[in-house]
């Protein structure tokens, strides 16, 4: 008699883990206090109580819509985006003078970004409300393919996009910028899902063989030569290696998983690799970075900001200076760009190590719902969203941490700015949504059960794509 | 498709790993240097922001760190800064420290490694570290004494134990204000660096151990003491030639009346005969001269606690070939290109009292730690013998003389037996003048130099001592 997989929801874990999360992220913003004032700020139930009330309502709306959801993408996420508030918070303390008539001033980007939470828990609500059954993004993949870089290449409009800090990702929406490529990534992720599902049977047709690598057929290099084009766009006129890297990287890994076919990935590489010798050989910005990169110091006032995170980075050391105790506004763009040296330096090598672990833990749970779900959709869209989270982290956090050469990446919930905060809570919703799928009981799923699963948490072996 | 999904977790587990081993491949290789650079800022400000012990002049702390709610934590506070600037020097961000707050840092900082224990302990109890009190040998009265002296002249003061080489006063004027150097308003730090290191008086010179000056007459003191020493002059009694001296080589002459052709050496130092130490001088030659300067400490840099220059006879790169007989009696009489630190001086009067034996100067008498152990006790260490005791109880006797009958009348202190040499220096060609007293105390074992600088003093040995042997007795006088 075959056994039947039956997920338990797991739910209570989930609420006794976000508040762990909660506490990590409170006792960080406490700490400063204590640390800078060696006293707590007037205003800290209050803090503790929007914190605390926001996990509430992504909790409550998780039990509500996807009781079945993955248990720790939940938590995880909420413990970056409260230890980013904390340092945000940190840093605008950092910021704090005293004017001669007594009053004291400082900056408040904190606040503000914990609106920009509050608007992202409501939008992850929304997700949850209106795409309980993700299917429905499987029916318009030309046009959300459209949209998408339609929005990727926004920025190149002129009058509309920004220049900020060597980069062309921004736009200006009148009252502020937005970095359309966050929301983009989504989008465009969505749409090689729904593509790819409809068309891997055509793309994994076997070509001609070469060098024991079976190519696909020339006419099928259509798509993955547009990405390359596309991204070749980005990488040229909006000169961010980072973003044409997210994006190229996102669809060819994605083709990969669709066809099976190995020499995808293999084309993928040789192409990326020859339009980054070609901006390495036509662009000085770019061998800017690559200095920069190699070796910092021969150049001590153009690569300020990279040298200034290494010494932040040392500064900390193991364990780190502390919460408030380090100096980590030395470093230009703290809050942004940098805000993984700012927890370096503050939280040591050790903490900033257990915040690359979460990235980590959270991806592989993306990933995990990818290798669980029964309907191929889901799977290449889970798959395609973890992805995301793990090219944008490796290459961000490799770049400040001198890996790989600087990039103008996003930290996923870490650093401050709306559009960013709020594309990654979106992406969230749409991950748990397909694990709520994934995991759900057959029973609740269809009429007849799959029967082929040996034990609880296991995965699916068989018949699965 | 769980196939490629697999080997895409694979990959995203390597991406992981490469931050995690580069993370930690630095650590291990990069960061330690980088921890301690000195182009990071925070090892700087940490530094800056330390808690420093206080510095010690009796029982008064002229420098001490106070609490206070900026970055730096503690600021770094000089008790009449003007007047113990030689002694306490500064400490601040852009520019370093200097004298003690140089020198004494690592007790002061308690990075010293005779504290380690104590800073362990400290950390362990979670208190914060503290630095250890320096102790001068400085005497307040002395020093606010030989300041009021020079009120406000250019010049510079110092006094000896002369059984000990201890400094009890170190004075140099124009001085500075350290804290406005000191302070924690880094602009305001660097408008002040800009003032005084552009100021036309260099108030941030220190002239009593860091400047030579051209010496006039004191360095008869150290001709007598070569002619006794060598045998040349047998003892104070011993007439010598007082007439004009000449040399075949030059035009130049030196020539002075003395009260007679031939006067005895002991009568030569009373009037300060020019003609009569110029033959000696020549007659010794110049490496003799030279010897005997070097036992009283020329040449070598006296001290070590602050910032320290080593007196000259002439200078030796520009005269290679060596020096013709005038410019040889020039030197023994203090011209020519003779120039010496008032510290230097001091020792030479300092020697002639403690018997001819030269004690090597000191600054710090005694460190305490946070719990006042005693971790440090000063040991007075001898230089040298310059001279015998018989020629330094002569040159004694004709220093009383300078005092009691001679152009240093002006250094008397009744009921003390005070002796004392003048010296009057006039480049050619200028309205400069340099104006020396150095002098002992017999009975209180106090040895005195005060050198002033300026254009209103008369160019004879009277002019000279008019406005140095003042101050000396004033000192000396403070520390009765």
């Amino acid at each position: 008699m075959p056994t039947l997989v039956v997920y338990r929801k797991r739910r209570g874990i989930e609420a006794v883990l976000l508040v762990f999360s909660i506490a990590i992220a409170i006792s960080g913003y406490l700490l400063t206090h204590l640390d800078i004032d060696s006293a707590l700020p007037a205003e800290w139930p209050w803090a503790v109580a929007a914190l605390t009330l926001l996990a509430l309502v992504a909790h409550v709306m998780v039990r509500w819509r996807i009781p079945y959801a993955d248990p720790l993408i939940l938590p995880l996420t909420m413990f970056l985006n409260g230890i980013g508030l904390a340092m945000i918070h940190r840093l605008d303390l950092a910021t704090t003078v005293t004017r001669e008539d007594g009053t004291v001033d400082r900056m408040h980007s904190a606040e503000l970004q914990l609106l920009w939470t509050a608007a992202s828990i409501l939008i992850f609500a929304l997700v949850l409300i209106l795409l309980q059954n993700y299917e429905v993004l499987h029916r318009f993949p030309y046009i959300l393919f459209t949209v998408g870089i339609i929005m990727l290449l926004l920025p190149l409009v002129p009058g509309l996009g920004q220049e900020k800090n060597g980069s062309k990702i921004w736009i200006s929406t009148g009252f502020s910028s937005l970095q359309p490529a966050e929301f983009a990534k989504i989008i465009l992720c969505v749409a090689f899902a729904a593509y790819l599902v409809d068309k891997r049977e055509v793309l994994s047709s076997a070509g001609k063989r070469l060098l024991g690598v079976e190519l696909p057929r020339l006419r099928d290099l259509g798509p993955i030569l547009l990405m390359w084009v596309i991204s070749v766009l980005v990488l040229f006129y909006q000169k961010d290696l980072g973003t044409a890297l997210l994006f190229f990287g996102l669809f060819v890994a994605m083709l990969y998983i669709a066809t099976e076919r190995p020499s995808y990935p293999i084309i993928g590489v040789l192409l990326f690799s020859a339009a980054a010798y070609a901006a390495y050989v036509l662009f000085a910005h770019v061998r800017t970075r690559v200095t920069a990169w190699l070796d910092p110091f021969s150049d001590f006032d153009t690569n300020y900001q990279i040298i200034q995170a290494q010494f932040g980075f040392a500064w900390g050391g193991a364990v780190g200076t502390g919460w408030g105790l380090g100096r980590p506004n030395l470093t230009p763009l703290a809050k942004t760009d940098f805000i993984s040296a700012a927890l370096g330096e503050e939280l040591g090598v050790f903490g900033l190590a257990a915040i690359i672990v979460v990235y980590g833990v959270l991806i592989a749970r993306g990933l995990r719902a990818a290798l669980g779900s029964q309907d191929p959709f889901g799977k290449l869209l889970a798959a395609g969203l973890s992805f995301i989270f793990a090219i944008q982290v490796f290459t961000i956090l490799g770049g400040v941490t001198r890996l790989l050469p600087l990039t103008g990446l996003t930290t996923p919930f870490l650093s401050q700015g709306g559009s960013s905060l709020v594309a990654n809570w979106v992406l969230v919703a749409l991950l748990m949504v397909v694990t709520h799928h994934a995991r759900r009981p057959l029973v609740e799923r269809s009429a007849n059960p799959v029967v082929n699963f040996a034990a609880d948490e296991t995965m699916v072996l068989e018949g699965a794509r | 498709m769980n196939g490629p999904i697999r080997k895409l977790a694979v990959l995203c587990a390597l991406l992981v790993g490469a931050l995690l081993v580069n993370m930690s491949v630095a650590f291990v290789v990069s960061y330690p240097a980088l921890g301690e650079s000195q182009q990071n800022r925070r090892v700087l400000d940490a530094r800056f922001a330390q808690r420093r012990g206080p510095i010690m002049v009796g029982t008064t702390a002229v420098a001490t760190s106070k609490k206070v709610k900026d970055r730096f934590k503690y600021q770094r506070e000089y008790v009449d800064g003007p007047l113990y600037a030689p002694i306490t020097g500064y400490y601040t961000y852009y520019y370093g420290a200097t004298a003690l707050e140089a020198s004494e840092s690592g007790w002061l900082s308690g990075q010293q490694d005779e504290l380690m224990l104590d800073q362990l302990i400290n950390n362990l109890a979670g208190s914060e570290p503290a630095g250890a009190t320096v102790e001068t040998t400085i005497s307040a009265a002395a020093q606010e004494a030989a300041w009021d002296a020079l009120d406000g002249r250019k010049g510079a003061v110092v006094a000896l134990s002369t059984d000990t080489g201890a400094i009890r006063a170190l004075v140099t004027s124009p001085s500075y204000d350290p804290n406005l150097l000191a302070t924690h308003d880094l602009d305001a730090s660097k408008e002040a660096w800009d003032k005084l290191t552009k100021a036309k008086d260099k108030p941030m010179r220190d002239r009593a151990t860091d400047e030579i000056y051209p010496t006039g007459s004191a360095f008869k003191l150290i001709t007598a003491a070569a002619a006794l020493e060598e045998g040349l002059v047998a003892d104070a009694e011993t007439p010598i030639d007082a007439t004009t001296f000449t040399t075949k080589q030059t035009s130049h002459t030196i020539a002075q009346r003395c009260g007679g052709d031939t006067i005895t050496i002991a009568r030569a130092m009373v009037v300060s005969c020019n003609p009569a130490f110029a033959r000696l001088g020549a007659e010794l030659g110049i490496t003799r001269l030279q010897e005997q300067a070097a036992k009283f400490g020329f040449g070598t840099k006296p001290l070590t606690e602050v910032s320290s220059t080593a007196s000259r006879l002439y200078n030796e790169t520009a005269h290679e070939g060596g020096l013709d007989d005038m410019q040889v009696a020039m030197t023994a009489i203090g011209e020519f290109e003779v120039g010496a630190t008032p510290l230097q001086m001091a020792m030479v009067a300092a020697a002639i009292q403690n018997g001819g034996v030269v004690m090597k100067p000191y600054l710090v008498q005694r460190v305490l730690t946070d719990d006042l152990k005693t971790a440090y006790q000063a040991t007075p260490e001898v230089f040298g013998e310059a001279i015998s005791t018989e020629t330094a109880a002569a040159l004694r006797a004709m220093m009383v003389d300078v005092v009691t009958t001679g152009t240093g009348s002006r250094a008397a202190v009744p009921g003390i037996e005070v002796g004392g040499k003048t010296g009057t220096f006039a480049p050619e060609g200028s309205e400069r003048r340099y104006a020396w007293f150095v002098a002992f105390a017999a009975e209180l074992d106090i040895a005195v130099c005060a050198f002033v600088e300026g254009d209103d003093i008369e160019n004879t040995d009277i002019g000279g001592a008019r406005a140095a042997a003042p101050i000396a007795k004033a000192v000396i006088e403070a520390l009765r």
